[in-house]
């Protein structure tokens, strides 16, 4: 990479490992998983349960439950600084200040006992030199911006007198209070109805532009994803195993799992009553992954020992479309 | 369509809960979970039912296996009318449910084979080895080994754990399956398996379904009837493939439009609709979609009875001035 396109680049993650402490052992979450995020862009990350979309996510913000839970190599590069090599009180610092983070499920993510305008407050007085009042008057005008009705009556209400679509709001006016460089979003819409989806997904669309932060954006929504980002990693059991501008994703999949999760979402102009196309089997569980191609398993094509020992190279097949190159996964 | 061919007719239901409030907990409101509905399911069709959160599909769903009391209303199944005592046993036999969460559905103290003999059990069917014979017979049509009996639910996937529900809720040869959100708990690739399944099982089995789910798509590609609902009542009811194609009511437009459609060259056009979808406690007084849209002719709909038009054959909408264009 020329420095030109690392000064691009707002986080990049290079040859992340992490590892989870279980009564099985250590399983590998994550195997060497890089990708990078450039300013102003949204990055997707899909895939199924358990291939550690979300695990990316804490890591970058070092949320890692611990003990059980570490970062085994590589690094997180966030504008020039390697968030691993910080201490907790550094992290902090960036942590709600430089990067925000949008939880899944809004009821989790709030404090039931505490008043909306105290918990957007909160970030305001732990990373900007205000008074409280001050802090208070912002809190208002977060919650206008984020489109909540009446926002000085709200601001003394408790999370559990607010709607599902409400209480998101709220988690993305906490995230985006320090107008942050990042906003890690992740599944922020899989608790809402898709009226509400759309309505959130335009919000963070709309402050994402206001403040020009760059999004990554995890989900296992393709619809979502074609809707969103401008570009895609596919995880699968651990690593990216392909990665592409949304268009050349969604246009020429290249690896097998991606073709075969693009066609087995039932669409809207398909055939009714159809046989839809399905992966056969199901997600392999964390502790019985193999070194090389993991998805010869699923893939329905004998794969030779050596293929499934090791690791096939990430090659790059065209401009800025990459992939897991496992030669009997990916077709050209 | 004549009345033979109707499996299950539903005629005006209500299903109210009583709000309590006050010292003594008398019933001070009720919140119309269902409120007045009608449907009907022809045999071998599956009738999809969308709708938000808070719509009262479940409880509409509850209220067709008689999990819950209706209000007022009525449920026929094949022409008899359910609440007859002797026809009770038939009926809870030939109606079954699959629920959403099938790590919440199934037992966890209970082996696969005798959560799917369970319902063998209660209605007293066959000796012990019938019952085993039956039960891995059922694991086989979902596609699950045999050897499955014997283990414990905590054992198997997602996905495989829909498959056991789905062959305890097959163990009574039941003619109609109301199916509660069944793949909304599942990942994308498991998800068009159960899919596949139920349609297979459908054809083999001359299934009728009732299914609810919130997945646009996915009732879609499986339903031939779909009937969208809105604050406890139906608001739109057509063929699939015509609803999808020529949506009359406000809602249902709205609804359709606000899918993402897994294509990034497609830019589709988004009816954002604002708010959300209000208490069934203090429903507002015209039209429920009409007052959350705001939208200018609300007023007319408050003193209109709720009519049914037929747009087109077996198309109908909930004729409202607000929602329904002239």
């Amino acid at each position: 990479m020329t420095r030109d396109e690392q000064a691009d680049c707002l986080l990049e993650v290079k040859e992340l490992s992490v590892s989870f402490i279980t009564d099985e052992g250590e399983v590998q979450a994550l195997d060497a998983v890089n990708f990078e995020v450039k300013h102003g862009q949204t990055l997707g990350l899909v895939g199924e349960s358990g291939c550690g979309k979300s695990v990316t996510a804490l890591s970058v913000m070092r949320l890692l439950p611990r003990p059980i839970g570490k970062i085994t190599s590589g690094s997180i590069h966030f504008g020039g600084m390697d968030l691993l090599k910080l201490n907790p009180d550094e992290i902090r610092q960036i942590r709600g200040n430089d990067i925000g983070m949008i939880f899944q499920e809004p009821m989790n993510a709030l404090n039931p006992v505490r008043t909306i305008g105290d918990q957007i407050s909160e970030s305001f007085l732990l990373h900007q030199n205000i008074s409280p009042k001050e802090a208070w008057e912002k809190s208002i005008n977060m919650l206008e911006d984020v489109g909540i009705p009446a926002p000085g009556n709200r601001v003394f209400e408790y999370p559990h007198q607010l709607s599902g679509g409400m209480r998101q709001r709220i988690v993305i006016a906490i995230a985006l209070a320090c107008k942050p460089r990042l906003v890690i979003a992740d599944e922020p819409t899989t608790a809402l109805d898709v009226t509400v989806q759309s309505q959130i997904l335009d919000l963070l669309q709309s402050m994402k532009e206001k403040l020009g932060s760059s999004v990554l954006l995890i989900t296992h929504d393709l619809g979502v994803i074609a809707e969103t980002c401008d570009e895609v990693c596919v995880m699968y059991a651990g690593r990216v195993v392909e990665r592409a501008s949304t268009t050349d994703l969604f246009a020429n999949p290249v690896h097998a799992y991606t073709r075969g999760l693009l066609s087995s979402i039932p669409r809207l102009d398909g055939l009714p009553k159809t046989e839809l196309s399905t992966i056969d089997g199901m997600v392999p569980s964390l502790s019985e992954l193999n070194m090389g191609c993991r998805f010869a398993p699923r893939s329905g094509i004998e794969h030779s020992e050596e293929q499934l020992e090791q690791r096939p190279p990430f090659i790059e097949v065209k401009t800025g479309h990459w992939v897991e190159a496992c030669p009997i996964c990916t077709t050209l | 369509m004549t009345e033979e061919e109707k499996l299950l007719k539903i005629e005006d239901l209500r299903v109210h809960f009583p709000v309590r409030g006050g010292v003594f907990r008398r019933a001070v409101g009720a919140c119309k979970a269902v409120d007045g509905v009608s449907l009907s399911l022809k045999k071998g069709q599956t009738l999809g039912l969308v709708g938000e959160s808070g719509c009262g599909k479940s409880t509409l769903a509850k209220a067709v296996v008689k999990l819950v009391e209706p209000t007022s209303g009525s449920i026929r199944f094949k022409n008899k009318e359910v609440s007859e005592s002797e026809d009770e046993v038939i009926f809870r036999k030939s109606v079954q449910m699959v629920f959403q969460d099938p790590a919440e559905s199934l037992n966890s103290r209970m082996t696969v084979g005798s959560i799917i003999g369970e319902p063998l059990e209660v209605h007293k069917i066959g000796d012990k080895s019938d019952r085993l014979t039956r039960v891995e017979k059922l694991l086989e049509q979902v596609g699950i080994s045999k050897s499955a009996a014997k283990r414990y639910p905590f054992e198997f996937s997602g996905g495989q754990r829909q498959r056991i529900g789905i062959a305890r809720a097959l163990a009574l040869k039941p003619e109609l399956l109301v199916l509660d959100e069944p793949v909304s708990a599942l990942d994308v690739s498991v998800q068009s398996q159960v899919l596949n399944l139920l349609m297979d099982l459908q054809t083999e089995l001359e299934l009728t379904y009732l299914l609810i789910a919130h997945d646009l798509a996915v009732v879609k590609h499986v339903s031939d009837m779909i009937a969208v609902m809105y604050l406890g009542k139906i608001v739109e009811l057509g063929p699939a493939e015509e609803l999808y194609s020529n949506p009359i009511h406000a809602y249902t437009k709205a609804l359709i439009s606000a899918i993402p459609v897994p294509d990034p060259t497609v830019k589709r056009k988004k009816v954002v609709i604002p708010g959300e979808v209000p208490s069934p406690i203090n429903p507002p007084l015209g039209c429920a979609f009409g007052h959350r849209i705001n939208h200018p002719r609300y007023p007319d709909s408050m003193n209109k009875s709720n009519k049914f038009l037929e747009i087109s054959p077996n198309h109908w909408v909930l004729d409202c001035p607000c929602c329904v264009a002239d």
